[in-house]
């Protein structure tokens, strides 16, 4: 066997160096370029599996009045159509993070109370099936008020989305550390600023996916989902599914499509599709579709900010304000309000600041729940403390950067315990920095802003320092309970990390880990740092990071979020193998007549460190414990299998004060960056972009600047271009990719990337993490840049061009005398107005008998299939409608009022379709035009609202248009020799507005 | 003329990096969708399935195609590349191939196979590109993991390799 | 996202195309590259019963120059006239405004003539038609007729196509000397336009065309005009357009746009 297993010595290493450190190529690499990646939708299912649609609210707030879905249960290939109700039977509500009587379901029960909620679950033979049958069901919804603005929700009149809450107020609380009042009662100066943090999403390209099956002999579930942790959504989703822990067996697929925090979201999905599968008893599989994820999926939070500082004269920082509004959506669901809690530790960001004052407000909106999402509070709180450094120094004539190095850490406190609790273990931010200007050439971007200025461009530069927390503490998210609650809750802390290294009895390695990649390449990582502590080449390591909650070690903080790989995950790994190891070298002892201590293992050997000949291979020494246990040392234990679990123990829990130590490393991020904005379109340019990192030690440089470029783009999107847009009613604006905006490669630049090593003292390889630091620092920085170039006091997120240039633009020339200038729409007011009129040959009196006419009326409306009169003055229509290509069936109720024959009548009306719903006004008026015809004028107000409002927005005002305008040159053709007028635009008007669709040409 | 009834599965022959295929689909059936689960060539990935993220690019007829944005039917007789059939065989990768794994030009991997069938379309036609022209190319192809970088740098350098290794170009 | 059923006809004669819309009407969709058509069947907000794919008519497939008019058929895809050798020559307004339809991976699928057909008022190709003044080749079983640019888009993607007629072809006056020039403004590379514009000298002056703002692409002839009467004619012009605010950008962007871009290229395509 030592033969088979003992490799030429020419092969190993030579130079001796540790694989840790270099930038080798991946492991993953060869099968993902080559299509034979494992994704959840590329793995095979079992025989007889179904697949899901779901139906989707379109309202932003609505009772359920009724669904009727016999139709879609009819429909070919349906094994089953599942409602809120049935789904509340077949589970528990999902357990609320905060202590409310709130349920949270994830399915609309009786209400809906965001646009893309689910109403209704279809289980088909193929997803097309599925599809067909969604459309056949018919939904009866009340619409109610929505609120989508997180201190709108907090107005005394504000509708209330659920009744366990105290008006839309989830929580509430006030924390004070130091003596904040003091501070700014003494402070020469105060600075503030309000803030709004928009909404986005690193909206990963694979999107969800689940493959359920209940077991119904065992009553246990079996459900392979691209989940990616904390797995303290096990326990959430066994209680919604109603079984114990040990009868849910959540597993993961071997790759993941990218989840950035994203695929946290997917468990209400999990809940869900594993009751449509003990519903059906079949597998059923679900794949979300990328409208369904840019609506629905999950979101960052938005959040209202205001930070006030008391400010020395020298810009010294004495005391922060903070009064956060942090803005869940529909539903709280776990984690949440986790987002906020986060940076609990970190408020006062790279900064001494010893006074801070905190209130924090979680409210529900009618908007899609939020959930992990890459940087995860970083951006929102960062945006509003480096905004504020830059006003400090405007308003006090100092320096940006100046002031910035004025706050910082001094480089001798550390490990620094900052006044809200968080230990920042390692770091030197003023070296940090200094490098950074030093190697970013910050002297030569100032001149060609010098330049640029002259020549009368638009050139700006902008700062930002930023602490990057990593490797979270479970117990921070309980700083939202009070101290007494807490201790009635029992104690939440720490952080379990775990590994498990196996030889067999080929003496080959394995390891196994519960951190569920996402494309960071840890199988790599940990195949470096396993091969140091053996001695082998990490192509002899093989690493399996697929979980399987049913035979692998695990924990609640398992998984791939806040940062954990390097810090806790590859260090387990370390610590496990370092057990291993150490056993090995009790054996190898033994069998080379040395003492432990001699031991060394090299170049694929287990030698002695005094006499190289004296050694063994490495699997002969590993396989002994499979093949001769007899003949191991007493003292030496078995050698086959080792699982450590590590939980640093300075994740403690929060104290009676509030403090609390919310991450357990702190890295460094100090970016600076030169942008121009061009004069005609008010396009941001990233001139020149410098990002400085301290991430400890470097474990892959590749991989580590890897993550720092991804997550550079992804907040160059969050600065420039990204936001999930809703209107006022609650609408959702950007469900498509074509809406919302991802960069290319034409727009993100290539970062410069300076790093510095100060290592962790906290982890046992030194490293921290890294991977979200930009998606803290750089939207701030940009937005700095851009203030500084337009001389802005406000700027916010997304910088869309046309916002900057209408803030930074004179007057508008005005229009001609004579000329008309549309009304300047509120923001936010998607209603559609418009007016027109047409010439028709008929007399008012007879158009007004049209007008009441059904018959006449169904003639005349394309695509009305039936229309049924209520009363005289109320008509129900089926109307097929559409512009172009598309097309959408409506059910129509118009009623008609203020009549005034034959004169003028107003009327009112709704229709709702699979493919929207609207409401409107309009009004007509009829004059004699003197030639025995009639002049008709018309107005109406709309507004439009589900699918055609998310994916084609950009086109409803135009559609909308054309509807209504060929309707009326139906009518008077039509009356050429007797027309028909009426209230039916509305109808059409609501069928066309389908003339949206997204997608690029 | 040939007409499909809607409901009714139809054969769909074509060859697949040049061997023949055939599988029944519904004419509404996608070619992406055709490919991962009728044929079982799942290296090919659906991101959006408008026409926008690129990851389900290949190539039917020398044309790069989004596979979303085509029906199994419409390809019926033609020739179609993708991602399985660029490495020169099953244990060797290709130039490109070797260039993205050297730069670290993917993470998650799900968005490359389209990546890499519009850069082996581009690079066979083009074979000394600028870097602006690449990223003209890519500019159809999102990628949220890498930042793009790597990217580019490992089109340039596969370029180069191409072109000084002219004889391999069969392994692109 | 996948479609609702349809029938799938692969016509191999144009007898075949017009029969099928002649028997269908407005149940049946033409499909040619499928760049707009199966997005919207993906979405489900087409859902025609018969979908007629014309591409495998070589008929269709013809770039034709002939007594100073090209002839583009309705199966040439964009990149193929892109890589016409005489495109430069003969359409210099196409070969600067192609580029801009979406991305290379679209335009090798696309059509000049699905393009029109779906008369986006953002698209680059609706404008280009506009701004050069051609024709669109419609031709049903009943008869064939060519409308011109100004009469053939009647609104937001909509045609003065009848619903059995199929677009031929689409002809452009070939060039005859003086500048073109052409700029968009889009949120990225290769999106929809906020504002696209296209500029082409006539023999007593300018045409200016703008896409992107009103539901249709509008084009405007004026002498040759400087300083302040250009400032008030593409003034006049902004406002005409009736631009209208969505989450990319402001109406007052749209219109501000059309004023500075349509100083430059005015000045480009007259000096």
């Amino acid at each position: 066997m030592a033969q088979v297993a003992a490799r030429p010595a020419s092969s190993v290493d030579m130079e001796g160096r540790p694989w840790v450190g270099r930038s080798i190529e991946r492991v993953e690499d060869a099968a993902l370029l080559t299509g034979r990646g494992r994704f959840i939708d590329d793995i095979g299912t079992p025989p007889g599996t179904l697949h899901a649609a779901i139906l989707r609210s379109p309202h932003a707030h609505a009772d359920i009045i009724s669904i009727d879905a016999e139709a879609a249960r009819r429909a070919p290939g349906v094994a089953a159509v599942l409602t809120g109700k049935q789904i509340e039977a077949l589970t528990s509500s999902l357990v609320v993070g905060v202590k409310a009587p709130v349920e949270c379901w994830p399915i609309a029960t009786k209400r809906v109370r965001y646009v893309g909620e689910p109403v209704a679950v279809v289980v088909a033979s193929d997803r097309a099936r599925a599809e067909d049958a969604v459309e056949l069901i018919d939904v009866e919804y009340r619409p109610c008020m929505a609120v989508v603005d997180p201190l709108a929700a907090l107005a005394a009149d504000a509708p209330v989305l659920h009744d366990g809450f105290p008006s839309n107020l989830a929580s509430d609380r006030s924390f004070s550390y130091g003596d904040p009042d003091q501070a700014f009662a003494q402070a020469p100066h105060r600075f503030s600023i309000d803030i709004r943090y928009p909404r986005n999403s690193c909206t990963p390209i694979e999107t969800y996916g689940v493959i359920a099956t209940h077991d119904a002999a065992e009553d246990a579930f079996d459900i392979l989902a691209n989940f990616q942790g904390p797995f303290s959504i096990h326990t959430v989703i066994s209680r919604a599914l109603k079984v114990p822990g040990n009868r849910l067996r959540l597993r993961t697929p071997p790759d993941s499509g990218g989840s950035f925090g994203v695929k946290q979201g997917v468990f209400p999905y999990i809940v869900l599709i594993g009751a449509a599968s003990r519903a059906v008893g079949r597998p059923v599989k679900w794949i979300e579709d990328r409208l369904e994820h840019l609506t629905a999926s999950v979101s960052a939070t938005n959040r209202a900010t205001t930070l006030s500082a008391a400010v020395a004269a020298d810009g010294r920082i004495l005391a922060l304000d903070w009064d956060q509004v942090e803005d869940c959506g529909a539903h709280l669901r776990a984690p949440e309000p986790a987002t906020l809690y986060r940076m609990h530790g970190n408020l006062t960001g790279a900064y001494d600041i010893r006074h801070v004052k905190v209130r924090n407000r979680v409210v529900v909106t009618n908007k899609t729940p939020t959930g992990l999402n890459r940087g995860f509070g970083g951006p929102q709180v960062y945006f509003a403390l480096e905004r504020l450094v830059q006003r400090i120094a405007i308003g006090l004539r100092l320096d940006p950067l100046d002031v910035i190095k004025r706050n910082l850490v001094p480089a001798n406190a550390f490990p620094y315990r900052t006044a809200t609790g968080a230990l920042l273990d390692s770091g030197n931010y003023q070296e940090a920095v200094a490098r950074a200007v030093e190697q970013g050439r910050l002297a030569e971007l100032m001149a060609r802003r010098d330049e640029a200025r002259a020549q009368g461009r638009l050139y700006g530069i902008g700062f930002t320092a930023v602490v990057e927390p990593s490797v979270s503490n479970m117990g921070y998210i309980t700083t939202v309970l009070t101290a007494a609650e807490r201790r009635k809750a029992g104690p939440k802390n720490g952080a379990q990390a775990t590994a498990t290294i196996a030889l067999d009895p080929l003496g080959s390695v394995t390891v196994h880990v519960a951190s569920v990649p996402q494309g960071q390449g840890h199988r790599t990582v940990l195949s470096q740092v396993v091969a140091d502590v053996f001695g082998l080449k990490p192509q002899d390591i093989r690493v399996n990071t697929e979980i399987d909650t049913a035979k692998d070690a695990w924990s609640i903080a398992s998984g791939n979020y806040a940062s954990r790989f390097a810090a806790a995950v590859a260090g387990t790994a370390k610590l496990a193998a370092e057990r291993i190891a150490a056993r090995l070298a009790r054996v190898a002892a033994s069998q080379l007549n040395v003492e432990p201590a001699d031991i060394v293992f090299a170049a694929g050997f287990v030698g002695s460190k005094h006499n190289p000949e004296n050694r063994l291979a490495f699997s002969r020494v590993a396989a002994l414990s499979h093949w001769s246990p007899g003949s191991l040392r007493d003292d030496a234990d078995q050698t086959i299998r080792e699982t450590v679990f590590w939980s640093p123990p300075e994740l403690t829990a929060p104290d009676d004060d509030d403090r609390m130590n919310s991450s357990l490393c702190h890295g460094f991020i100090f970016d600076f960056c030169g942008v121009e904005i061009d004069r005609t379109t008010f396009e941001t340019r990233i001139d020149r972009y410098v990002t400085m990192h301290d991430c400890g030690t470097i474990l892959h440089p590749a991989m580590v600047n890897g993550q720092i470029r991804g997550g550079f783009a992804q907040a160059l999107g969050a600065a420039l271009y990204e936001e999930y847009a809703y209107a006022a009613d609650g609408s959702f604006l950007t469900g498509t990719f074509a809406d919302y905006l991802l960069p290319t490669t034409t727009e993100v630049p290539d970062p410069q990337i300076i790093h510095m090593e100060t290592p962790s003292p906290l982890t046992p390889l030194g490293a921290k993490g890294v991977g979200e630091g930009n998606c803290m620092s750089t939207p701030v920085c940009i937005a700095n840049a851009v203030a500084d170039a337009l001389r802005l006091a406000d700027v916010t997120l997304p910088l869309v061009p046309a916002k900057l240039a209408d803030l930074a633009r004179g007057p508008e020339p005005l229009p001609a005398a004579g000329q008309t200038r549309a009304a300047a729409a509120r923001e936010a007011d998607r209603r559609l107005r418009g007016e027109g009129s047409a010439a028709v040959k008929a007399a008012p009196e007879q158009v007004w008998t049209m007008l009441l006419d059904a018959r006449t009326l169904q003639a005349v409306i394309p695509g009305c299939q039936r229309i049924e009169k209520v009363s005289d003055t109320h008509f129900r229509a089926d109307v097929t409608l559409g512009i172009g290509p598309v097309t959408g069936r409506y059910r129509a109720d118009v009623e008609l009022f203020d009549l005034d024959p034959p004169n003028a009548v107003r009327l009112r009306g709704k229709a709702e379709g699979a493919l929207g719903f609207g409401d409107a006004e309009g009004r007509i008026t009829l004059e004699p035009d003197g030639k025995g015809g009639t002049r008709l004028r018309y107005s109406y107000d709309a507004s439009i609202g589900g699918k055609v409002a998310s994916i084609g927005g950009r086109l409803l005002d135009g559609a909308t248009r054309v509807i209504i305008g060929q309707f009326f040159a139906a009518l008077a053709r039509k009356a050429g020799g007797g027309a028909s007028a009426s209230g039916f635009s509305l109808v059409a008007l609501l069928g066309r507005l389908a003339s949206l669709f997204g997608g690029r040409r | 003329m040939t007409r499909l009834a809607a409901h009714g599965h139809h054969p769909v022959r074509f060859h697949l990096n040049g061997k023949p295929v055939e599988a029944e689909a519904e004419p509404r059936m996608l070619l992406s969708d055709f490919l991962r689960h009728r044929i079982g060539a799942t290296g090919t990935h659906v991101g959006c399935e408008h026409g926008v993220c690129g990851a389900c690019t290949v190539i039917v007829d020398g044309m790069l195609t989004r596979s979303c944005l085509t029906l199994a039917a419409q390809v019926d007789g033609c020739e179609v590349q993708t991602v399985e059939g660029l490495a020169p065989s099953a244990d060797r990768l290709g130039i490109l191939q070797q260039a993205f794994r050297r730069n670290h030009a993917l993470q998650c991997g799900f968005c490359t196979a389209g990546i890499l069938m519009s850069l082996d379309h581009y690079l066979r036609r083009n074979p000394s590109p600028r870097e602006a022209d690449i990223r003209d190319l890519l500019s159809g192809h999102l990628c949220r993991c890498t930042g793009y970088t790597p990217i580019i740098k490992a089109a340039l350098e596969a370029a180069a390799d191409f072109a000084s290794t002219t004889e391999e170009k069969s392994d692109a | 996202m996948k479609p609702a059923a349809f029938d799938y006809v692969r016509a191999e004669s144009l007898d075949e195309v017009l029969e099928g819309l002649s028997n269908e009407g407005g149940n049946a969709r033409v499909l040619a590259g499928g760049q707009s058509l199966m997005a919207m069947l993906n979405m489900r907000l087409a859902r025609p019963k018969v979908l007629i794919d014309i591409m495998r008519l070589k008929e269709l497939n013809r770039v034709e120059e002939r007594a100073g008019v090209v002839t583009i058929g309705a199966g040439v895809r964009q990149a193929t006239l892109l890589a016409w050798p005489e495109l430069t020559r003969t359409l210099p307004l196409l070969a600067l405004a192609l580029p801009w339809i979406g991305h290379v991976q679209t335009r090798s699928r696309g059509t000049i003539c699905g393009s029109l057909a779906h008369a986006d008022p953002s698209a680059e190709m609706p404008l280009a038609l506009i701004a050069l003044g051609g024709e669109v080749h419609l031709r049903s079983k009943r008869q064939r007729r060519r409308v011109p640019a100004r009469d053939f888009f009647v609104g937001m993607m909509a045609t003065d196509r009848a619903e059995d007629e199929l677009i031929e072809a689409v002809s452009f006056p070939g060039h005859r000397g003086g500048g073109c020039a052409f700029r968009e403004v889009a949120r990225r590379h290769g999106d929809f336009a906020i504002v696209a514009c296209a500029a082409v000298a006539t023999p007593n002056g300018v045409r200016f065309a703008v896409g992107g703002v009103a539901d249709v692409p509008m084009a405007r002839d004026w002498p040759c005009l400087d300083g302040t009467a250009l400032d008030d004619a593409l003034n006049g012009f902004a406002y005409e357009l009736d631009a209208r605010d969505d989450v990319h950008a402001t109406a007052r962007y749209r219109r501000d746009l059309v004023r500075i871009i349509g100083r430059d290229l005015i000045g480009e395509v007259l000096q």
